[in-house]
């Protein structure tokens, strides 16, 4: 994500990147990143949660519309609300993707 | 507060994300000023969840990715910005879809950005965000040197004055 961030950047359009992996956004230069401390696909939290699904947008349009240079990161302050073990396995999906299946196997040999 | 990058990740795959290799040309900061008043300003979503619209799109290549693990499905779709949950269908190989497709807001909050247009916090919202796969290894270089300029003159065609992206 932080590569099409760039692409569609440097083709004039502003942009900012929405994401729990904010270390590896800002590695890769996205020019605006918010981190949230969330599991992966649920960038703006959880299903009916319009409250915090609004404030991750608002600080998102924030940094978006008020950043001042390249590499501006802000971190947002919110506990996933779900012990740890859980929500780590409930993102993932049932089988491995083809990608980790191959990694694994690999391993294996 | 600091986010923790790796809270939700194998420890396993910490050395694959930590620090990504830089492609050769993305080795400098860029930027794009923001040059309106949010109340002003025309915004788009883009989310790479694999959502796509069931009765008139297709769905991304998963089957291909299938048989080729290091591909992945670089195109994209235009998803109405009046779109429910109940319309979208979801192709990614990556990530459990029950949460996305019981409220697409969590991955594409078309909805939330509708009421911050009402409340008068955005101008207003294009008429059609944006979706992609988001696992690019492969097909990385045909996201970049064709899907990402669709994606921008599409934009541009709308006139969207900023993209909020939000990695599956």
């Amino acid at each position: 994500m932080p590569v099409l961030a760039r692409e569609l950047e440097s083709r004039g359009l502003p942009t900012v990147v929405v994401t729990p992996m904010p270390d590896g956004a800002e590695h890769l230069l996205a020019p605006r990143v918010v981190g949230v401390e969330f599991p992966f696909g649920h960038a703006f939290g959880r299903p009916g949660d319009r409250a915090t699904q609004r404030r991750v947008l608002e600080t998102a349009l924030t940094v978006l519309a008020g950043a001042a240079a390249p590499g501006t990161r802000v971190d947002l302050d919110l506990a996933w609300p779900e012990p740890r073990g859980v929500a780590y396995k409930s993102w993932q999906p049932a089988e491995p993707s083809p990608i980790v299946a191959m990694m694994l196997a690999a391993q294996k040999k | 507060m600091r986010v923790d990058s790796f809270a939700f990740l194998p420890r396993s795959f910490r050395p694959l994300f930590e620090k990504p290799p830089r492609l050769p040309d993305h080795a400098a900061p860029v930027f794009a000023p923001f040059e309106k008043r949010l109340a002003e300003a025309k915004v788009a979503l883009l989310t790479s969840a694999g959502l796509f619209v069931s009765a008139t799109q297709a769905s991304f290549d998963g089957e291909r990715e299938k048989r080729e693990p290091t591909w992945g499905d670089p195109s994209w779709r235009a998803i109405p910005c009046d779109v429910t949950t109940a319309e979208l269908g979801m192709m990614h190989l990556h990530l459990n879809a029950a949460d996305v497709l019981a409220d697409h807001d969590i991955a594409l909050p078309t909805t939330v950005l509708a009421e911050l247009v009402r409340d008068g916090v955005v101008g207003s919202s294009v008429s059609r965000h944006i979706s992609v796969m988001g696992f690019q290894q492969a097909g990385l270089e045909v996201w970049r040197k064709e899907t990402a300029p669709e994606i921008a003159a599409a934009l541009r065609d709308e006139g969207a004055d900023g993209v909020v992206l939000a990695p599956a």
